[in-house]
């Protein structure tokens, strides 16, 4: 620290409120975790594959994707394919983040693995010009560096615990699955826009069901999402929309409803 | 599993890496920030139909859909994730614990 970057005690209370709300995301983040542990290892994965994906992929919903589609049976290139096209808005936060963040050298490495959801939501939370951008670059930090301690913790208590329960399907776990998918989707449902592409993209994915192998149907709905986002004519979302829909979820779920997850 | 598991790890992370690294007009046209936000609503909506009434190649009615419809209810009350999963699965196994579903 520079002798400028004196802590005033407007500072001191705000980096405390910070690190506050950032430890309460990584808590209500782990139970996303639970759930992925135990739905990677009753997907037949095992307890060192559930916990590389936690640790290396460190994206929730590409995560849950990657193990759903597998146990669907859906083939490996399918299954990476999902989880990549999942992962795609994380550039578009890396976008958003990269002027906030200004890092450099190793650093850049360490914060792209940090940019999901959570992260990039706590940051934007601030404004850019709040304690001369401190409060949005510890925001995305102090999440980051919480989400993943939680995220990685939970991921291998809900593996333990999984290999305890025994048949999957007499827990309903085969239930449990697209349920996780739809508390992930929820968040996302704003607007007549995000709800007729989910329905049509729904409806797509079972029509193609019998005639696709498993795991292409849901390849194939993206292209709703495609057509969708290339002809709409509606008042185009500025810069951080995508990240404005994963604050919301943020918020949500530290008020205790379910949010995005760390996806 | 584990070429699949490392190499669908490394392309999550590259996309991080990517949007980290290049200059920002290359990504920031309208059109791509709205497909990127769309595309999650639709990969996640496809993927809970599918897991709903998908097996293998067929699609079935079975205790699943009891489950997810319990989960939709949840949702709409603002329950927690975790009360969410567990109200999916204990309502599919309690209805094939009774018989009522398959």
């Amino acid at each position: 620290m520079s002798s400028t970057d004196l802590v005033t005690p407007e500072w001191a209370a705000a980096r405390r409120n910070i690190v506050r709300d950032a430890a309460g995301i990584g808590l209500a983040v782990g139970a996303y975790g639970i759930g992925f542990g135990a739905l990677g290892v009753a997907a037949g994965l095992s307890l060192a594959q559930t916990m590389a994906l936690s640790l290396l992929m460190f994206t929730g919903a590409s995560q849950f994707a990657l193990v759903g589609v597998l146990a669907a049976g859906g083939g490996t290139i399918a299954a990476a394919l999902t989880a990549l096209m999942l992962g795609i808005r994380n550039a578009l936060y890396g976008l958003r983040m990269a002027p906030i963040l200004k890092v450099t050298g190793l650093n850049r490495f360490v914060a792209a693995q940090l940019t999901i959801d959570e992260t990039t939501a706590m940051a934007l939370a601030h404004e850019e010009t709040e304690f001369d951008g401190r409060a949005s670059k510890l925001g995305f930090w102090a999440t980051g560096l919480s989400v993943y301690v939680f995220w990685n913790l939970a991921t291998l208590i809900g593996a333990l615990g999984a290999g305890a329960l025994g048949d999957p399907k007499a827990f309903g776990l085969d239930a449990v699955i697209p349920a996780a998918f739809l508390a992930l989707l929820w968040p996302r449902l704003k607007g007549r826009e995000a709800w007729a592409v989910a329905i049509v993209s729904a409806l797509v994915a079972i029509a193609l069901t019998p005639v696709l192998r498993p795991g292409l149907p849901v390849l194939a709905a993206a292209l709703v999402a495609i057509i969708a986002g290339y002809r709409s004519r509606q008042a185009l979302a500025p810069l951080s929309q995508a990240a404005r829909d994963a604050e919301t979820g943020a918020r949500d779920e530290d008020g205790a409803a379910p949010g995005g997850g760390p996806a | 599993m584990w070429p699949v598991i490392l190499i669908a790890s490394l392309g999550c992370y590259a996309l991080k890496l990517t949007g980290l690294s290049i200059p920002q007009r290359v990504l920031d046209r309208p059109r791509i920030r709205h497909i990127a936000a769309l595309l999650p609503v639709s990969l996640l909506a496809a993927l809970v139909a599918v897991q709903t009434f998908g097996s293998g190649q067929s699609l079935v009615i079975d205790a699943r859909v009891a489950g997810v419809a319990a989960a939709a209810v949840a949702l709409a009350l603002r329950a927690p994730f975790i009360v969410v999963v567990i109200v999916a699965g204990a309502v599919a196994a309690g209805l094939r614990y009774l018989g009522l579903a398959a």
